[in-house]
C-alpha cells in the first residue's frame, strides 16, 4: 500500500498504525472491512484492548475500600486513570472529574441534579437545534416537569450555529446553556469558547457535549472555563461503558448526589448518610473499573498520536472524500461549516439513504443512515429523510475514500 | 382463475433468485421490482397507515374481498419496496388462515436474511409483523 507519499505530512506511519487496530482485517460480505462509522463508534487499539484483558489478569479487585494488596493496586489504576483524564482535559482536580457511563449519563446528571435545583417555572434552558438526542431529551424532560422553556439556537443551512441569535434569546431567566461542541450529524465546530463568554456575561453555567470533540481536538476546560462538560470513552478509541463529567468544583459541592448506594457515602446509619467528597459523591456503586484503566490507555493512545497528526490526516480525509464525492455529482451535502471535523454527511439525489446504505454495506463499506439521533435537526431543520454519514477516524486511508466513491458511483448507477 | 397457493408462489420466488449468482444482481432485480411496484393512492400516505419502526416510510393497506385480504403497500426505499413487492406477491389475495400459518421461508432462502432482523430499521420485520396482525384481525372476525 503506497500510502506513505500521500501522507507525507503526518509523523507516523499509518500502515504500522492500522496493524494496532485487529479489527481492521476483517472482511464483511467478502470485501475488506472499510469501516466510515466512527462517529458512532470507533475502534480500539491493541493497547486498550490489552489493557482490559490485563486488569482482569492480574489486579482485578474492588476499589477504594479493600486493605488488601490487589485492592491497593486496582485503586492505584482507577485514580491514575482519573489523573490522567484530568491532565487530557486540563481540568483543575481530580475533584472535577467523575467516571460514570458516558455522554448521555452525565447530562441526565447535570439536568437532574444541577437542573433541578436552579431551574423552576418559565425559566429557560437554551440548547441547539443540532444537538444529539442525550443533549436534548434530559432537558426537555426537566422543561416538562418544571414547566419551564426549551429555547433552541437555530442552525443556518451550512449548519452553522447562529451566535448574535443566541445573544438574542439569552435574558435573565436563562439558567443553563447546553450545547454540542462537534455535531455528530453535520461535523460542524461550535465556537463554544464564544458562546461561553457571551453565557457567562450573564452569569449562566455553560455544559458542552464532548463526545465527538474528543477523538478530533485538544480539550482545554481552563481555557474554555465552561462549567460543565461530557465525554464517552466509546467515541476516542476507549471502551464503551465509560465516561466523564467534567464539572467546576464549587459546582458539584453544591449539587445533590445523583445516586445513592455504595461508594458514595462516607458512613450511613439507621436515620442518615453522610456523602462522601468529590468526587466519590457522584459515583454510585462499583465503577466500571476496567474501563476507566481502557480509558486511561485510549488517552496514552491519543496523546501518542497527538492531536497534531489528527487534525492533519482527518483534515486530509475530509477534503479528499469532499472532492471525490463532488466529481461524481448529484451528491448533496448536509453540513458545509467552514470550520468541521472529519463527518461528512450526503444524499445521492433521488437515492433514499436506506438504500445507498444496504448497497454500501455488501461492498464492506460501513456509514450510517438515518437521523444519527439529531432527528429534530435533520428531519425538523433540513426536512430530510435521513442523510448518510461517513465519519473518518485516524487508521483510514485515501484508498478507502476511492473504494468508498467507486461505491457511491455504484449507488447511482443501481438506483438511478 | 384459480390463485397460487403461498408455498406455490414462494417456491416461484426462490426459483427465480437462483438464477442469479451474486448479491448484486440479486438486488438488482430487487430494485427492478421496487420500481414496478403500483404506488399507493395518495391519500393513503398517512399516519394512519403508516407502519412504525422504520428508516424509510413505509405505508400498508390491507381490505378484505370475497374470503380473501388484499394488501397494497409503498415505501420511500426503493430496495424495501421491492421486497415489499415480494411479500404482496406472496400474501396478497390469499385468505387470512393461510397468511397467519405461513413462516415466508422464501426470504431467508434467497438470501435476504439480513433484512429479517428486527435491528435492521428497514421496515419489513414490521411490515411483517403488521400484515400478519391483519391476518389474524380478519380470521377472528371471520370466525365470528
Amino acid at each position: 500500500m503506497e500510502t506513505l507519499e500521500l501522507h507525507k505530512d503526518i509523523s507516523f506511519d499509518l500502515n504500522k498504525l492500522r496493524e494496532e487496530f485487529p479489527i481492521l482485517n476483517e472482511s464483511i460480505n467478502g470485501k475488506p472491512l472499510i469501516y466510515f462509522d466512527n462517529a458512532a463508534t470507533n475502534q480500539k487499539p491493541v493497547s486498550v484492548i490489552n489493557s482490559i484483558k490485563n486488569y482482569y489478569e492480574t489486579i482485578n479487585s474492588n476499589v477504594h475500600r479493600g486493605v488488601h494488596t490487589l485492592s491497593e493496586r486496582a485503586t492505584t489504576a482507577y485514580e491514575g486513570a482519573r489523573e490522567k483524564v484530568r491532565e487530557f482535559i486540563n481540568a483543575a482536580s481530580i475533584k472535577e472529574i467523575i467516571f460514570l457511563r458516558g455522554t448521555t449519563e452525565a447530562v441526565n446528571l447535570v439536568a437532574s441534579t444541577y437542573g433541578s435545583m436552579n431551574v423552576n417555572e418559565d425559566d429557560e434552558i437554551i440548547i441547539s437545534e443540532m444537538e444529539h438526542h442525550s443533549n436534548f431529551v434530559p432537558w426537555q424532560m426537566l422543561c416538562q416537569q418544571k414547566n419551564a422553556k426549551l429555547k433552541f439556537i437555530p442552525v443556518n443551512d451550512e449548519g452553522e450555529l447562529d451566535i448574535a441569535e443566541f445573544e438574542k434569546m439569552i435574558n435573565e431567566r436563562t439558567k443553563i446553556v447546553s450545547v454540542v461542541y462537534v455535531s455528530n450529524s453535520l461535523g460542524t465546530i461550535n465556537p463554544v469558547k464564544k458562546i461561553i463568554d457571551i453565557a457567562h456575561k450573564h452569569n449562566v453555567p455553560v455544559m458542552l457535549d464532548a463526545a465527538q470533540a474528543a477523538p478530533h481536538l485538544k480539550i482545554d476546560v481552563q481555557y474554555l472555563d465552561c462549567n460543565f462538560l461530557a465525554f464517552s470513552g466509546h467515541k476516542v478509541y476507549g471502551p464503551t461503558g465509560i465516561g466523564v463529567l467534567y464539572a467546576k468544583e464549587n459546582l458539584l459541592e453544591a449539587m445533590p448526589p445523583y445516586q445513592g448506594g455504595g461508594e458514595m457515602i462516607k458512613s450511613v446509619s439507621y436515620d442518615k448518610t453522610v456523602y462522601n467528597d468529590l468526587p466519590y459523591k457522584f459515583e454510585a456503586g462499583t465503577p466500571n473499573i476496567a474501563g476507566a484503566i481502557a480509558l486511561g490507555s485510549a488517552i496514552d493512545f491519543v496523546k501518542r498520536i497527538s492531536y497534531e497528526n489528527i487534525s492533519i490526516h482527518e483534515n486530509k480525509l475530509l477534503k479528499y472524500a469532499n472532492e471525490c464525492l463532488q466529481d461524481i455529482g448529484g451528491i448533496k451535502f448536509i453540513g458545509t461549516a467552514k470550520d468541521k471535523a472529519s463527518v461528512v454527511s450526503f444524499l445521492v439525489d433521488g437515492v433514499h439513504p436506506y438504500d445507498t446504505g444496504t448497497i454500501l454495506d455488501q461492498l464492506g463499506i460501513a456509514i450510517r443512515t438515518g437521523f444519527h439521533c439529531t432527528q429534530p435537526l435533520i428531519e425538523q431543520r433540513f426536512k430530510l429523510p435521513g442523510t448518510v454519514r461517513a465519519s473518518f477516524a485516524i487508521y483510514n486511508t485515501v484508498e478507502e475514500i476511492d473504494k468508498f466513491a467507486e461505491g457511491v458511483k455504484k449507488v447511482k448507477q443501481m438506483f438511478l | 382463475m384459480e390463485t397460487k397457493s403461498i408455498d406455490d408462489i414462494e417456491n416461484e420466488i426462490v426459483e427465480e433468485f437462483s438464477l442469479f449468482d451474486d448479491w448484486m444482481s440479486k438486488y438488482e432485480y430487487i430494485i427492478e421490482l421496487g420500481k414496478k411496484l403500483p404506488l399507493i393512492d395518495e391519500k393513503f400516505k398517512t399516519e394512519e397507515y403508516k407502519i412504525k419502526g422504520c428508516q424509510s416510510q413505509v405505508w400498508l393497506k390491507a381490505e378484505m374481498s370475497d374470503g380473501r385480504l388484499i394488501y397494497k403497500a409503498d415505501s420511500d426505499a426503493i430496495i424495501t419496496k421491492g421486497l415489499i413487492a415480494l411479500l404482496i406477491r406472496v400474501l396478497s389475495n390469499q385468505s387470512p388462515e393461510d397468511i397467519s400459518k405461513t413462516k415466508l421461508g422464501f426470504l431467508d432462502k434467497i438470501g435476504m436474511k439480513e433484512h429479517l432482523s428486527p435491528n435492521r430499521a428497514n421496515g419489513l420485520m414490521s411490515m411483517i409483523n403488521y400484515m400478519n396482525n391483519y391476518a389474524e384481525t380478519f380470521k377472528a372476525q371471520n370466525v365470528n
